[in-house]
């Protein structure tokens, strides 16, 4: 643990009078959207625009037989009826796999499905009209006759024998298989005076963000350009992919991200009924929107974590764990997503378990299958719940039968603080985590020792209350080897431009991307502090192909660690420049100017020189004042990528504090604590935001949040009134502390904090329910912890 | 073809005259007729609380009214509640709490807030987390939404107290 700079004597470019970094500060820009004055995707309005509608398989598998468009065409202000034929003239198909995965496989798929749909919700033919209304009438009046064919449902037996394969093609319904094995596992459990068992299940759930996926797209005929208004959280991605399946040149195609609501990886990827309207805009040269509606949501965005992981774990009556061995299933549907692929969930859980303990000993296997469900693939915290859900779960069944306490237990186990740089059984590089320091946070400022007391006097009346404590490790900052190494052209460097504009305020233009994390207020911080300029100087641009730097965006917990950095070393570059020409200006050396407070000051007294303002004028209306050979510069541009270790990984600790009723099976959550070790904190508010915002959609899996297929592959729940989301009055309040180990791979030492919530609130929450369930002798190790679930278990049901 | 129906309401204080269909419901009216778009559609179903607007003082979720349900009546918007200085003191109490992310339902959050405060000045956290309980927030996990209107009623009643 560490909250000083190892050199305290050598001032960072941070370390400034006026510094930001670590300071709350408001985000900018928060009035627009506050006053409903923001521009969403679903707001955009472009002349000639016509709306698109998908009509969409109601069988989870089935020959498309015909498509009788002819009375559909006749509706009033339909413009066009599109099959998947059709449209496959402008757009091609693509296959979602990444060589790095070895052995991932998949089948082609089209933007519009071509003689076979494979998911309840796969689009079948597009209906383009003046109106959404008048496109959703005629769609009513398109004809498809299906054959429809098996569903293959159960990933438990898609690779039976008898099951048919989906993809005849790929010869089995395996889309990726990968086997781990490090140690000796086999010894180490021979030498384990316990071993326990338990299958953990996690239920299929999706991302609902509020605001629906929606884009439009704007063919400019005449000057033979894409313009993409997306809400993504990866311009660059989606320009390359576009451009690569629409035949297009990069440059022939710009996207364009303004407010976006919510995305949490639902956004990050490359959806079927995007690009067909981006295709649709071309083949009719015009704008189309497509706005998905929200039954479309759950049937189409992406879901993720339908896992079920076999889990094993070996311990010593002191408490030493001696092995874990996992075996994990999942089912991803019947195409892996691309360009990101729906491997990565299973690779995460394989590279995670075990993940914070010393343990050597680690065999795993994970086996994805395709089925025919919805598409799954990276949701926030991707694998992370499922690993620390197996891990966290196992690590709490071994202290309940050596009978020890589950802090003590973690304790003995967790990986030393001073024993970094280490790596773990999985091949996982850590430069510095701090478990022990943030355990013992946790346990303070929970005061543990008071709950537990609670806890035994409230029992004896009857009402049964748990802890549950979750360890957790979360992969950050990635560098190539997330994407880029698979062949993927997924930016992992980011860009960031700054300029003084001729009134000494600074333009800066990033390649991260902002969907309310506060993305433009990190960056206009990290710039102000650099620069030596008040924050509401600095205006932030992002989310423009055509204006920013090339980069990756915002995703996998990456833009503060990396964008930031590329923020810090541009600002560098712009204030050696704009001191460069105030010494010219002063007939001074740069060594004795500062800049502080927007004007350039003596380094020895603070006095002020030359306001920022005037520095420019001269620069931008009298150079011929400058004296000769001065050639100011007063842009920079920088980029940045970890080079040295491929993920930052960072750590923390959840508790759960909860009552559980009996006769209802209703778990009320009392309180959560969280305490996460991200590096260098920029914004504490926003890193605290980031954190409660993740606990919560974590809780939503826990309780709530499910899926519900039949077995023909019917989605049964897709509304907000079936699928139940956390709403205000189920949540807890939640108290966020920190450690903090800056990444000595950056001068800025952020890392990622977008994900740490999500990461550990179910396992903190399911150790909890099992801590109450103490009593009655039953272990849950299933989420959504539902009512039915629950007194399924106490044998009430 | 359905023919249209006439109707004449107040928005935000101005008079609007519109023709519409019967099926057009208050929420697209608003957002595509009256270009008012901060009022936002999140399910269209009625669960999510991002369309919520206040008619005749109530609020509502104006996915679930039709516009011809609105003849003569007073509809406010999160643009009219923004410019008429009304919840100055909340959206500055949700900028300093940073109680919005992405911002997609901090309009109907806002509306549905500031309904509460008026209806009863001091609510306790509970009561808060309650009447917001139909106003789905995936960003925030809420907490900072409830410390944002817990401060604004704070604040509101020791300037009226």
């Amino acid at each position: 643990m560490t909250s000083e700079r190892e050199n305290p004597q050598t001032l960072s470019a941070l370390d400034r009078p006026n510094s930001y970094i670590g300071k709350t500060v408001p985000r900018p820009n928060l009035d627009r959207l506050m006053q409903g004055r923001g521009l969403y995707v679903s707001d955009i309005e472009l002349p000639r625009m016509a709306h698109a509608v998908f009509l969409r398989s109601p069988h989870a598998h089935a020959r498309i037989v015909g498509i009788e468009t002819s009375a559909a065409k006749q509706m009033p202000g339909v413009i066009a009826v599109v099959s998947g034929r059709e449209l496959s003239t402008v757009v091609t198909p693509w296959v979602g796999v990444l060589s790095h995965l070895k052995g991932l496989k998949s089948a082609p798929q089209s933007a519009i499905a071509v003689d076979r749909v494979c998911w309840q919700g796969e689009a079948v033919a597009a209906v383009v009209a003046a109106s959404r209304a008048q496109a959703e009438d005629a769609a009513e009046h398109v004809l498809v006759k299906y054959e429809e064919l098996h569903a293959v449902t159960d990933m438990r037996t898609a690779l039976d024998p008898a099951t048919p394969v989906i993809h005849a093609s790929l010869g089995d319904n395996l889309a990726f298989e990968r086997i781990h094995d490090a140690g000796a596992v086999d010894l180490a459990f021979a030498e384990s005076d316990e071993v326990v068992e338990a299958e953990f299940v996690f239920g299929r759930h999706t991302g609902v963000t509020l605001e629906p996926r929606a884009v439009v797209a704007d063919w400019n005929a005449a000057e033979a350009r894409l313009t993409i208004y997306q809400g993504t959280q990866a311009p660059h991605m989606v320009q390359n992919i576009a451009a690569l399946h629409l035949c297009l040149k990069e440059s022939q195609v710009r996207v364009v991200c303004k407010d976006v609501g919510g995305s949490f990886g639902i956004k990050v990827h490359i959806y079927a009924d995007e690009m067909a309207t981006y295709a649709l805009s071309k083949l009719l040269r015009r704008p189309v929107k497509f706005v998905a509606d929200r039954v479309e949501s759950f049937n189409t965005d992406i879901h993720a974590r339908d896992h079920r992981c076999k889990g094993k774990i070996g311990v010593k009556r002191d408490g030493t764990i001696m092995a874990f061995e996992i075996d994990d299933l999942t089912g991803i549907g019947p195409y892996s997503m691309y360009p990101r692929t729906s491997a990565i969930e299973a690779n995460q859980v394989v590279n995670l378990v075990g993940g914070p303990y010393v343990t050597g000993n680690y065999r795993a296997r994970a086996r994805v299958v395709f089925q025919n469900k919805n598409v799954m693939c990276q949701y926030r915290a991707v694998g992370h719940p499922i690993a620390c859900s197996v891990t966290e779960g196992l690590v709490d069944l071994a202290a309940m039968k050596i009978a020890m306490d589950p802090v003590e237990i973690r304790r003995r186990n967790l990986i030393a603080d001073d024993a970094y740089p280490c790596a773990s059984p999985s091949g996982l590089r850590f430069e510095r985590l701090s478990h022990h320091a943030a355990l013992a946070k946790l346990v303070q400022m929970m005061d543990y020792d008071a709950l537990r007391a609670e806890q035994a006097a409230l029992r004896v009346k009857n009402i049964h209350r748990g802890i549950g404590i979750a360890s957790f490790i979360e992969v950050t900052n990635p560098s190539a080897a997330f994407y880029g190494v698979g062949g993927a052209k997924i930016s992992s460097q980011d860009g960031v431009a700054v300029r003084l504009d001729a009134q000494g305020s600074v333009i800066c233009q990033t390649s991260i991307t902002e969907q309310g994390q506060g993305s433009e207020s990190l960056t206009a911080q990290i710039v102000g502090s650099v620069l030596g300029v008040s924050m509401d100087r600095v205006r932030v641009m992002l989310g423009d192909t055509d204006n920013t730097p090339y980069g990756g965006g915002t995703w996998a917990s990456r833009g503060a660690g990396i964008g930031g950095e590329a923020a810090l070393q541009a600002t560098k570059v712009l204030r050696k420049n704009v001191l460069d020409v105030a010494s010219a200006i002063l007939q001074s050396v740069p060594g004795e100017l500062d800049i502080v407070n927007n004007a350039v000051v003596n380094v020895v007294d603070g006095a002020p020189r030359i306001d920022l303002s005037e520095l420019a004028r001269i620069v931008y209306f009298r150079p011929d004042t400058l004296p000769p050979g001065v050639q100011p510069e007063l842009m920079a541009t920088r980029h940045f990528v970890p080079r040295e270790y491929p993920f930052a990984f960072t750590n923390g600790v959840q508790a759960s504090w909860l009552e559980l009723d009996l006769d209802t099976g209703f778990v009320k959550l009392l309180k959560h604590w969280v305490v996460e070790d991200c590096g260098t904190i920029i914004n504490p508010q926003l890193v605290d935001e980031q954190i409660r915002g993740g606990v919560v959609q974590g809780l939503g899996a826990a309780l709530f949040e499910k899926c519900v297929y039949d077995e023909r592959g019917q989605l049964t729940n897709a509304n907000m009134a079936d699928y139940l989301v956390p709403m205000s009055g189920e949540m807890p309040d939640i108290d966020v502390g920190h450690v903090v180990s800056p990444t000595l791979e950056s001068e800025l030492g952020a890392k990622g904090a977008g994900e740490a919530g999500t990461a550990g609130a179910a396992a903190a929450v399911t150790n909890a329910v099992n801590d109450a369930l103490r009593p009655f002798g039953t272990i849950i190790t299933e989420i959504p912890l539902t009512p039915q679930v629950i007194l399924t278990a106490l044998r009430r049901i | 073809m359905t023919a249209t129906v006439a109707i004449a309401l107040s928005v935000n204080g101005e008079l609007v005259e519109a023709n519409v269909l019967p099926r057009l419901n208050l929420a697209d009216f608003l957002r595509e007729h009256l270009k008012l778009t901060g009022t936002h559609v999140g399910c269209e179903h009625g669960v999510c609380g991002a369309c919520t607007v206040r008619v005749n003082g109530d609020i509502v979720r104006s996915c679930l009214m039709l516009a011809v349900q609105t003849q003569n009546a007073a509809i406010e918007t999160i643009e009219g509640l923004s410019d008429s200085g009304e919840i100055a003191d909340l959206q500055s109490a949700f900028r300093e709490r940073n109680a919005l992310q992405c911002g997609f339902c901090t309009p109907g959050m806002l509306m549905a807030a500031q309904d509460l405060l008026k209806q009863s000045p001091c609510p306790d956290r509970e009561r808060i987390r309650e009447h917001l309980s139909g106003n789905y927030c995936r960003c925030t996990g809420y907490q900072a939404i409830v410390d944002a209107i817990e401060s604004t009623a704070w604040a509101r009643r020791g300037r009226r107290p």
